[in-house]
């Protein structure tokens, strides 16, 4: 366990002494914030951040595989990888330390939204349940996101390949649901359930649903462990 | 007594048996036998793309043979990886290193991976960055230093966790020649406390450092000897593989009485008695070394004379230097 710490605190350093974390971070509050302030101008305005839970979702299809490209796929690049794998550390351990590496830099990138919830209460008196619910489910479906981004780059040298394939998983799994109205029965409703999106929607309304908690946590749990697969069969190839 | 037959009498670190690792359908080693003892160090010398890589990575537990097994320490490379890892330091040909760290938090973080106790990784550090001489360079970023500090870094995180065996791939190459010296001293000072692996090219380095080489060529391993009886196998000596069924003690002195042998080495594996025979050059003593097996009512099993000749597999190393 020790050793998954020192992974997760290397690679939270490098995180916050990268620029390229800060520019992946400043894009998901620009945009963002955008979609708050898109709710903010509306003739009748609500003070609730319901739009821009559904903006961070679409964003964070874009950001979460740009902060996950680099954890694997630099290692094989750089070769840093054989130090690694040689070194008496579990392949657990350096997935696990890698994933929460990130997600700590999301949650951080996150917290700076906070700001919004501190606007709506000067300004407004809002409903706090969803607002809770809302960053509990965006902190699940951000962290979904980030495991699909770490499988990714755990299966290439390439960043840009580990990136793009994670966007393109992502959008999938986000339509989903959009592609199931066109089938009936059961394979409708197993595809519309796979949609990492319609579960989201009991978070933006106030509903903390034990269902779609499970489901992220399914999420997360399926693809950190298909990346330590990966990591394992390298050994192999 | 032989000294190569006094060493598979003590204790051994490293015993690989029967190596073969296939890239795709082309085989990179084959049937590679050898095994090092506690505390020596062993040269792999060969010219580039002769399989001392591919030998080093599966050592080091990095990836598995096709065929064959490695024991490190009593604990097989696969199936107990982790306990095989603890005892290994190991610095790839390549010398990865995390380019945006300075080297400090590098070798510290390094320390952690190889499970030093955290108290015991300050202390380390510095005596690391001390013996590689990066004193000066604690707190640089890793990507702004030269190839030879860059050389060094990976050397001193190799070290620091003092492993029982250190593996070493071509740990000289792309350096100045004065580093070259230092850390050829460096080996030799480890090597009278660790078990040493190492990999080169270059004829003189490995006779400089090591105690035993193994000569490999075309993946497979073409000589092993110590580097002084090198010089001899320049010299047109002809080489004989032999298997033999009957007691170590009494086969070799009988073997070294037949007229034209110059030099006789054996090496145990498991169920296999290897002598290898130094006949001097011209002779075909073949008939004799049979009738001399079969009349003592040993068995012989295998006999065979060694493909390649030395001479062309030095042909092809860097035989000397410019220092």
């Amino acid at each position: 366990m020790r050793t998954a710490q020192a992974v997760a605190w290397k690679e939270i350093q490098v995180y916050f002494s990268n620029p390229t974390a800060y520019i992946v971070g400043m894009m998901f509050l620009a945009l963002s914030g955008f979609f708050f302030a898109r709710d903010l101008n509306d003739p009748f305005p609500q003070a609730s951040l319901e739009n821009f839970f559904y903006g961070a979702n679409i964003v964070l299809i874009l950001i979460a595989p740009a902060l996950t490209m680099r954890l694997m796929a630099e290692e094989q690049k750089l070769g840093t990888i054989e130090l690694l794998l040689t070194s008496p550390v579990r392949d657990w351990e350096v997935i696990i330390g890698k994933y929460i590496a990130s997600f700590v830099f999301l949650i951080a990138t996150v917290s700076l939204t906070l700001y919004y919830t501190v606007l709506l209460y000067v300004f407004a008196s809002p409903d706090p349940g969803p607002i809770y619910s809302g960053y509990l489910g965006l902190a699940l479906y951000g962290g979904a996101a980030l495991a699909i981004g770490l499988l990714c780059s755990t299966l290439t040298s390439n960043q840009i390949v580990a990136a793009v394939v994670a966007m393109g998983i992502l959008l999938v799994m986000f339509f989903a649901d959009l592609a199931s109205d066109n089938i009936g029965g059961t394979a409708s409703t197993i595809i519309s359930e796979i949609s990492i999106r319609s579960h989201f929607d009991d978070f933006d309304r106030g509903v903390i649903d034990t269902k779609h908690v499970v489901y992220y946590l399914s999420v997360i749990a399926f693809f950190l462990f298909m990346s330590i697969r990966a990591l394992e069969s390298r050994r192999w190839r | 007594m032989d000294s190569t037959f006094q060493s598979s009498m003590q204790s051994t670190m490293i015993q690989a048996t029967g190596l073969t690792h296939y890239y795709g359908p082309f085989p990179a080693i084959q049937d590679v036998n050898f095994d090092v003892r506690r505390g020596e160090i062993l040269g792999f010398l060969g010219p580039n793309g002769a399989g001392k890589t591919t030998t080093m990575r599966i050592l080091t537990g990095y990836m598995p043979p096709t065929r064959g097994t490695v024991t490190l320490d009593g604990y097989d490379v696969v199936e107990k990886s982790l306990e095989a890892r603890r005892r290994i330091g190991y610095l790839p040909e390549t010398v990865p290193l995390y380019t945006e760290m300075t080297v400090t938090s590098y070798l510290k973080y390094m320390g952690t991976l190889r499970g030093m106790p955290p108290k015991l990784i300050k202390g380390r550090t510095d005596d690391a960055v001390g013996l590689c001489h990066l004193e000066d360079y604690r707190k640089t970023i890793i990507g702004k230093l030269s190839k030879g500090f860059r050389q060094r870094v990976g050397i001193a995180q190799a070290i620091m966790h003092e492993p029982e065996v250190l593996v070493l791939d071509e740990p000289t190459i792309g350096i100045d020649p004065i580093q070259v010296v230092e850390t050829r001293r460096l080996i030799e000072d480890l090597g009278k406390s660790q078990t040493v692996v190492l990999s080169s090219h270059i004829l003189p380095e490995v006779s400089m450092i090591c105690e035993r080489v193994l000569i490999i060529n075309e993946g497979k391993i073409v000589a092993e000897d110590t580097p002084k009886n090198l010089a001899e196998g320049l010299q047109g000596v002809e080489r004989l593989e032999i298997e033999i069924g009957g007691p170590v003690t009494d086969v070799l002195p009988a073997l070294r009485k037949i007229r034209g042998v110059s030099r006789v080495t054996h090496r145990s594996l498991t169920q296999k008695e290897l002598y290898t025979v130094h006949v001097e050059s011209g002779k075909d003593i073949r008939d004799e070394i049979s009738k001399a097996v079969i009349s003592s009512g040993w068995r012989l099993l295998s006999m065979q004379t060694v493909g390649m000749s030395l001479e062309e597999i030095f042909l092809k190393l860097t035989t000397h230097e410019d220092l």
